[in-house]
């Protein structure tokens, strides 16, 4: 939608396209108890068309967005009245008197946000690959074009466009239907729900694309959809609120991980008078609700971590970061916590001891593993420290990365 | 990969957790050894279960029909705990046996392959 040249001459078409376009979606479906999603879209994007040429010409009503609802209602009346083949569809499972109450729907706060919850764990449903999960989040929850999600994945949009069409058979095969949620089903899928947040999250946060606007998109998208889940009583879990709370420290630190070229700069040095105090609050707020209940789940583990990088050294920090990298390993493996242990095992003992602990790891196909231990000789045996730098740009696919510690080798030599 | 089963033994007269005039920090220091090793070995991807403790007191079951309290009255070390681990070898688990806590407290590791029903 957004190469329409027509919606280039407005801003705020395609901001409110953003924000808009998935609330109407999962209100219609939500109120009409839609299986097929497609219908919802087409409304929806007929409610935008009709938008840009309206506004085209008479130009933006008083309340763009109430205009927005209001259109889309009348065209889910006249997608009723009209499509009488469809409508057989939808009298198989609703009642003709349901679909008269149904049309008294409103787009009010409330209906929008539990809309908005049903749809998202409809949406996140283990049937699909994690990647085509975020990609279905991004595109029905989250209102992206499928040409910005292929910018967000670093791919074209061909893929995309096929890895969305999978998924939507695999939804409709496993009878997509958006409903009330219940407990049982909450308890059953929320765990794959926080999981599609947390990649999403780090998909903008850790992603291939340099790409600063999407990124930033796509992490404060996660924490939109987080805000929606601890909003309602049914899924304001521990679990939510750390996920959250984890969402709110790393985003803090979003203008200060780079420099103007892109590289990254490590947490330490960092300039933390960039570091966004408000989100840091807000962080601080749900990591408080996520420890109300006795559970620790990773999220607790890793918010927690965060946590700690925003406070000053001292007063054990680095031990008690050691200790939550230790308690996430043992809860489950990843290459990526093994090494922040072992950085953190040398922070507390020494980077010897650092060693010791990152040599064993033995990822030998990992960059990052490469450049750990790169970091760690740079203390106790320059020559070596330069050898496994070398190692990590041969492996590194990322041409930012592969700069950096270029930049690194070349500082390091100087000092010989 | 094989799994192999570790199994703890100590004195429980002289390790520290179960003197009764420990000190917090004593016992925090403790725990931070364990979790250390324990999650070294889980950074090498190589730890099944990190497994438990064992309550010091227990009953002992023999063919004769007696039944006695403990098994520490008899033997001086008694087995504290256990966890999984798993290597290509009797030799890697070993070595990943190696720095285990108990060993600074005149305990001991033993190490056995499982022999899978």
């Amino acid at each position: 939608m957004p190469s329409d040249p027509r919606m280039q001459e407005s801003e705020l078409i395609p901001h409110l396209f953003r924000t808009e376009y998935s609330k109407i979606i999962a209100v219609l479906c939500n109120s009409f108890d839609l299986r097929h999603l497609e219908v919802a879209e087409d409304i929806a994007s007929e409610t935008f068309l009709k938008a840009t040429e309206i506004w085209g010409i008479r130009g933006v009503p008083e309340n763009p967005t109430a205009w927005l609802y209001t259109v889309a209602k009348n065209k889910v009346k006249d997608y009723f009245k009209h499509n009488a083949v469809i409508e057989r569809q939808v009298k198989e499972t609703m009642k003709l008197n349901d679909i008269e109450t149904a049309l008294d729907f409103e787009f009010s706060h409330q209906n929008i946000a539990d809309s908005q919850l049903a749809m998202i764990f409809s949406v996140c449903n283990p049937e699909n690959s994690t990647d085509a999960q975020i990609c279905l989040a991004l595109q029905i929850l989250c209102g992206f074009s499928v040409e910005e999600i292929a910018s967000a994945f670093l791919t074209n949009p061909e893929t995309i466009k096929k890895r969305l069409h999978r998924a939507r058979v695999n939804l409709r095969n496993g009878n997509f239907q958006i409903k009330a949620l219940s407990d049982p089903e909450v308890r059953a899928r929320s765990e794959s729900v926080l999981k599609t947040l947390y990649l999403l999250f780090n998909e903008g946060y850790f992603s291939k694309t340099n790409d600063q606007s999407i990124r930033k998109d796509l992490c404060f998208e996660a924490i939109r959809l987080g805000l929606i889940l601890v909003g309602n009583a049914l899924t304001d879990t521990p679990q939510a609120n750390a996920l959250l709370a984890l969402m709110y420290f790393q985003s803090s630190r979003f203008d200060a991980r780079t420099n103007d070229r892109g590289e990254m700069i490590l947490l330490e040095d960092q300039d933390k008078s960039l570091w966004d105090r408000g989100l840091i609050e807000r962080g601080n707020h749900y990591l408080v609700n996520a420890y109300e209940g006795k559970e620790v789940s990773r999220y607790h583990l890793e918010a927690a971590i965060a946590y700690w990088h925003t406070t000053p050294t001292g007063g054990g920090k680095w031990q008690h970061i050691l200790q939550l990298y230790n308690q996430l390993l043992l809860i489950e493996y990843s290459p990526v916590t093994a090494l922040n242990r072992a950085f953190a095992f040398g922070k507390v003992y020494g980077w010897e001891k650092g060693i010791e602990e990152a040599e064993k790891l033995s990822l030998n196909d990992n960059s990052h593993y490469y450049s750990l231990l790169g970091y760690l000789y740079t203390r106790v045996d320059i020559d070596r420290a330069v050898g496994y730098y070398e190692q990590a740009i041969a492996l590194t696919r990322s041409r930012v990365e592969a700069e950096t510690l270029r930049k690194e080798v070349r500082r390091l030599m100087g000092d010989i | 990969m094989k799994d192999f089963l570790l199994i703890y033994r100590a004195d429980y007269s002289t390790y520290p957790a179960s003197k009764p005039e420990r000190s917090p920090e004593e016992m925090q220091a403790l725990t931070q050894k364990w979790m250390n090793w324990v999650a070294g070995i889980a950074a090498q991807e190589k730890l099944v279960d990190r497994g438990n403790r064992l309550v010091p007191s227990g009953k002992v079951l023999k063919s004769n029909g007696s039944v006695s309290d403990g098994p520490y009255t008899e033997i001086k070390e008694s087995i504290m705990g256990y966890s999984l681990i798993k290597a290509a070898s009797l030799e890697e688990a070993s070595k990943l046996a190696g720095g285990c806590p108990i060993l600074s407290y005149d305990g001991s590791v033993e190490v056995r392959e499982i022999n899978a029903i």
